[in-house]
């Protein structure tokens, strides 16, 4: 008898695995077409042609020395917070919350600056301000994650809504510290002193926050890959009954896993006041939380990858306002740029994890799959 | 004390009506499972869509006397469905179609959105030439904000509930109807099914997809006019770069604050208003720190609402079952 | 009045993939107005033929007549079109949507709840259902769960109505009940076909009775004039020779005691109730039973990870010669008191190993702990996954691979390997050959008796009753979460196992 059923013109199954320099040809497709719509998005905008724009945002991370620094710099910043988000997300523990846990680590390093100037020495007020501001983005992450162990509270709302208590307790702190008063914002902090500043090592700024950040992510590297711990996150990640059947504590790693996470946010915070900024705004974190979930997500936690996307969003960041302040365009410019590569990096996962047949061949897929 | 809460009670409704939009359009499009973290960016995209159809309505008449208030308030209208109309549309692209990850796509929305919005306003404001860093539509914006008849003449009682413009009042009828649809159709019906457990939902024969896409674009239009409504009516056509804020990590909270049903959040929606400005009534007023702190209450009291109704475990109350989740019937 | 049978099924025939022949030349008849059971072992194609009726699969061959007119059936909608309705093991139900409404989810039209239950109340009333159509599901016991799923087939207006399994969620008495409901809507004149491999079921409800064996349609009788020999008989065929090893065991000696073990599901269920047996270290002892009769509990509790209610486990250590309760021991506990037991889950990917890490790594999981300064060390892990690999003939890539991507044979080989290499003093297996082709099945059973000559004491959960009687030195047979016997597995008799597996004794308690 034929069968008579009515096949779908197009079957979609799922792969099982593609070798991997088919997956990052994808993405390195995807990059690259988001490159052509961007480069055609700012050709349209600007009336200028293609060679010229690249040109801009070409030099606009490398045309002086400073320039680069500050690339390297805020690329060490978003890799920091994409690092701390991993160890979470390889637990499928939807960490959002990093803007807040930013924050809270650098209001704790702020408050140790402004009120201890005056009872520590440098070489003490740095350690402590480092402790304290990992002390309070651990605490901003053991919030969720303990709720979460104990009542499977909804994390990714948790987080979210635990990013706006903390810029909240900032604008609060801003105006309590506010200098001059009424100012409304805080203004450098010891800038005579130097108190809590981090030192410069030779003679460069931010060249301590780089080296700390790449320590961070070979560190980072050997937790996940080689230690007990990270074995433990990956194994409550992808299944929590195999946990339980080989005896981890899931509950515990949750929370061990979520503080950690929050207090390597703490650390960019800390980072961010002692080592670049020496201020507190609420806008301090610049939405390096939510860029660095998308990072860690899009890179599978692969480091190399990760450094390269957090790279690639840094480079056209820079290029994009560098376009915008010589075209008199504005700022925002460069979150479009982002916002579109970042689609079609989204995108071309779909293709990573599945597969599309047409419809002679899907009578055999659709055997498989009964 | 009466005096006081004349008002106050406008201004917290002002205040908690963009809120009120987008979460009736979150709770919609999370009713379908979809956990969509670009409202913020889609009512920037809505707002600044608006603003852009007005700006060129505005700027294309030959003299004052030409502006044409109905047809003002369908240009910008227009402009701004179409605008969050196409947010949704991408978010469903990618989350429906292609099953990406929702919350990385909901949070590149935002990215975009909010990009998008400051950058086409801050090129708008340019455009007009302004000195100041903002633009003012001031028709367009008297336009939506007519009162209703009555406001001026009927006392106490046309200032509470008469004197809002006509969005305010839409706010409140699509949450209504929004809550009869998920209660009392079967429309609606589906639509839970298909949020709770879209598998059961697609074996009874419902076309999952289908209703994904249709709820998700009609809660990005719904808040997309809450964007809309804060320039031309809140901030009396006024935009300027940022200053929408945080308001639609607002609504999110205030969906969760609903526990899920729109009607809910009318109230809770001027409650929430209500707490955003309560620090100008507070008698310590001089003290700008603490007005931080009461800007805090929301969210506190969500994440108190979101921990009890875990703990407590009510079924009633829970997010849709399937939220954050995208559906691929071959998966089990 | 239409004459012809309610369904006529001519030599269907369904493939998956190439190696299951789940049904093989079917044909079958359903009457109209009758109750047929269709009675078989696990995997005898019973559900995948209903399957076919219900729109889920469709026929590689064959034809159905619905009333004597030839039929496609392409989907359950159109399934429904034909008055066919079938009731699944696991129900399609919204939790937080009341009975009423997803008896009416997926129609189309206006949503009226009022008409809706009232005609729901209505079909209650008709057949003596006892449902709340404003109840929601969440707060419905499972029997609760069934009947909305039987009304909401009835309200699409069904007359033919297939259950699969309908009691291996219900108590006894929830089973009367529902059996009474069925009986008169048989007397209403609807079919009804209900998939069971519970004899004492077929006699207590079924007109006739359709047996199915390894996908192949063996016969039809008349309930009245059968007896459960002669159904066993056609259930289960004569006993094959397998021609498994069996060697004999060499002074067993007592590792295990398990009393009085009780244990209730989350829904308060009772799945184990007061059973009792021993292990001993060089034998292979079988666990036999219809699935679903507590042999999932029973290896749980035993290793830690169900909490049992009531009743104890005694480990008796060979070299030390002392005892140990495991009750209320958690895996991680009972493994840090110095004793090891192995246990291979019934859920490969689930439950015992991680798909997406590679071979090493999941060799590792048992014995990550033994790193130094909280670092893993994955040279042995490495090395016991190469012994593994080239011992019990793995078929993979290298060590490097992920689990996922290998057949279901060499998973299993890699679970059962790791499982081995902890040199453990229990070796409890779930189904350990489920899905593995004839060869790999082998390398299983023969992994089980170097185990058992080496003074383990294995217990194999198995569902081919040959297997079990070449192999095992005893078999314990299960019938819904109690003891039904244990038996002598050099003189067991298949059709004796068959008929302890659905009734607790055997033929003698039965009612």
């Amino acid at each position: 008898m034929a069968n008579k059923v009515k096949e779908p013109l197009i079957h979609i199954t799922r792969r099982d695995a593609i070798p991997w320099y088919k997956s990052w040809g994808y993405r390195a497709g995807a990059v690259l077409l988001s490159m052509a719509v961007c480069a055609l998005i700012t050709v349209l905008t600007t009336g200028e042609n293609p060679l010229s724009v690249f040109g801009t945002i070409f030099d606009a991370s490398f045309s002086t020395q400073r320039r680069t620094w500050v690339v390297f710099q805020n690329l060490a910043m978003l890799l920091c917070v994409s690092l701390a988000v991993v160890p979470a997300f390889r637990m499928r523990f939807w960490n959002l919350g990093g803007e807040g846990q930013i924050l809270a680590g650098a209001l704790a390093t702020t408050a140790c600056m402004i009120c201890l100037r005056d009872a520590l020495p440098n070489g003490v007020m740095i350690p402590v301000s480092l402790l304290c501001s990992i002390a309070a983005g651990a605490l901003w992450g053991f919030l969720p994650a303990f709720f979460k162990a104990k009542w499977g509270t909804n994390e990714t709302l948790f987080t979210l809504m635990m990013n706006y208590i903390a810029i909240q307790l900032v604008s609060f702190f801003i105006i309590v510290w506010e200098m001059p008063k009424g100012a409304g914002q805080i203004g450098i902090i010891n800038q005579s002193t130097e108190i809590g500043w981090l030192p410069a090592v030779a003679g460069q700024k931010y060249l301590l926050n780089i080296i700390i950040v790449s320590v961070l992510t070979v560190l980072m590297f050997i937790y996940m890959n080689y230690s007990k711990q990270g074995y433990e996150i990956a194994v409550v990640g992808e299944s929590v009954r195999t946990a339980r059947y080989v005896g981890i504590k899931v509950e515990r790693v949750i929370i061990r896993t979520m503080v950690l996470s929050g207090a390597l946010c703490g650390l960019a915070g800390f980072l961010l006041v002692s080592g670049t900024d020496h201020t507190l705004t609420t806008s301090l974190a610049g939405g390096r939380g939510f860029t660095a979930v998308m990072v860690a997500w899009l890179a599978k936690f692969n480091p190399i990858w990760m450094i390269l996307t957090s790279f690639l969003l840094v480079f056209l960041d820079k290029g994009a306002s560098d376009i915008s302040t010589n075209f008199g365009l504005n700022r925002s410019f460069s979150d479009i740029l982002t916002g579109v590569i970042l689609f079609f990096i989204i995108g071309s996962e779909f293709f990573i994890n599945y597969r599309i047949s047409f419809r002679h061949s899907a009578k055999k897929e659709e055997e498989k799959h009964v | 004390m009466f005096d006081f809460f004349l008002t106050f009670i406008p201004r917290a409704i002002i205040q908690g009506t963009p809120l009120l939009y987008g979460s009736t359009g979150e709770t919609l499009t999370e009713k379908s499972g979809n956990l969509n973290l670009g409202i913020p960016g889609i009512m920037y995209v809505g707002a600044i869509s608006g603003v852009i159809g007005a700006f060129y309505y505005e700027s294309s008449l030959p003299g004052p006397e030409a502006f044409n208030g109905a047809l003002a308030v369908a240009i910008t209208l227009g402009a701004n469905l179409l605008g969050s109309l196409l947010m949704g549309l991408l978010y469903c692209f990618l989350t429906v179609t292609l099953r990406a990850n929702q919350n990385v796509t909901g949070l590149a929305m935002t990215t975009f959105g909010v990009g998008f919005g400051n950058f086409f306003g801050g090129s708008l404001i340019k455009l007009s030439g302004n000195e100041m860093p903002y633009l003012a539509l001031n028709r367009t914006s008297l336009a939506f904000r007519t009162p209703m008849p009555g406001a001026s003449t009927t006392g106490w009682f046309g200032q509470l509930f008469l004197s809002y413009g006509f969005l305010a009042y839409l706010a409140v009828i699509l949450s209504l109807v929004a809550a009869f649809v998920l209660k009392r159709t079967r429309v609606g019906l589906h639509l839970r099914a298909v949020g709770e457990n879209p598998a059961t939902a697609d074996a009874a024969g419902i076309n999952v997809n289908r209703y994904k896409y249709a709820a998700t674009c009609i809660g990005s239009v719904i808040a997309g006019l809450g964007g809309l409504y804060y320039v031309m009516d809140y901030a009396s056509g006024i935009w300027s770069n940022n200053a929408f804020g945080d308001r639609g990590w607002l609504a999110i909270a205030l969906v969760i604050f609903t526990i899920w049903r729109p009607n809910r959040g009318i109230l809770s929606a001027y409650l929430f208003g209500g707490l955003y400005i309560l620090h100008m009534y507070i008698p310590t007023g001089t003290d700008l720190a603490v007005k931080e702190l009461y800007k805090m209450a929301p969210y506190v009291v969500t994440i108190v609402v979101l921990i009890i109704s875990s703990i407590r475990n009510n079924r009633e109350k829970q997010p849709p079952a399937s939220l954050g989740l995208s559906y691929f019937r071959e998966e089990r | 009045m239409n004459t012809s049978a309610a369904v006529e099924m001519r030599n269907i025939s369904k493939r998956f993939g190439t190696k299951v022949q789940a049904n093989d030349n079917v044909s079958l008849d359903i009457q109209r107005g009758e109750i047929l059971a269709l009675l078989g072992e696990n995997g005898s194609g019973k559900t995948t033929l209903m399957n076919m009726l219900a729109g889920i699969y469709f026929p590689d061959s064959g034809t159905i007549l619905v009333n004597g007119e030839p039929v496609v059936i392409s989907s359950p909608r159109k399934a429904m079109e034909l008055g066919i309705g079938m009731i699944h093991q696991h129900f399609k139900l919204v939790d937080v949507l009341s009975a009423a409404e997803n008896i009416v989810l997926g129609l189309e039209g206006k949503l009226d709840l009022k008409e809706a239950t009232r005609k729901i109340r209505e079909i209650c009333d008709a057949y003596g259902f006892d449902v709340d159509p404003n109840q929601k599901i969440y707060n419905m016991s499972v029997s609760q769960k069934q009947t909305v799923e039987i009304v909401k087939v009835l309200y699409r207006g069904a007359d033919i109505l297939i259950l699969d399994e309908p009691t291996a969620v219900l108590t006894p008495q929830e089973t009367d009940k529902l059996f009474a409901v069925l009986r008169n809507m048989r007397d209403d004149g609807k079919t009804i076909v209900i998939i069971t491999h519970k004899l004492n079921e077929v006699e207590a409800l079924s007109d006739k009775v359709a047996v199915l064996r390894a996908g192949r349609y063996i016969g039809t009788l008349i309930t009245k004039k059968t007896n459960a020999a002669e159904m066993t008989n056609m259930m289960v065929g004569r006993a094959v020779s397998l021609d498994i090893d069996r060697p004999e065991p060499e002074k067993p000696e007592l590792r295990m005691e398990i009393r009085d073990a009780t244990v209730r599901d989350e829904e308060g269920l009772l799945k184990l109730d007061h059973v009792s047996f021993d292990i001993y270290g060089g034998e292979i002892l079988g666990i036999a039973g219809i699935s679903g009769a507590g042999q999932k509990e029973l290896l749980e509790s035993i290793y830690g990870l169900q909490r049992m209610e009531e009743g104890s486990i005694l480990f008796h250590d060979p070299d030390t010669g002392e005892t140990a309760e495991l009750k209320g021991k958690k895996p991680l506990q009972i493994q840090q008191m110095g004793i090891s037991l192995s246990f291979v889950p019934e859920d490969r990917l689930g439950m015992g190993l991680v798909g997406s890490m590679d071979i090493a790594d999941n060799i590792m999981l048992r014995s990550y702990r033994n790193g130094s300064y909280g670092f893993l060390n994955r040279k042995d892990p490495k090395k016991m996954a190469r012994w593994i690999v080239t011992e019990l003939g793995v078929s993979t890539p290298g060590i490097d691979t992920p689990v996922r991507r290998l057949s279901g044979g060499n998973v299993q080989k890699i679970l059962v390997g790791r499982e081995i290499v902890q040199t453990p003093r229990v070796l409890m297996m779930a189904y350990p050959v489920r899905g593995l082709d004839i060869n790999a099945s082998y390398t299983i059973y023969q992994l089980m008796n170097l185990q058992k000559e080496k003074g383990v004491a294995v217990v194999f959960v198995g569902e081919d009753l040959d297997v079990l009687m070449e192999l095992c030195d005893r078999i314990l047979v299960l019938c819904g979460g109690k003891v039904s016997g244990i038996v002598d597995g050099r003189k067991a008799d298949k059709q004796e196992i068959g008929m302890m597996m659905t009734r607790v004794g055997g033929e003698q308690d039965g009612q």
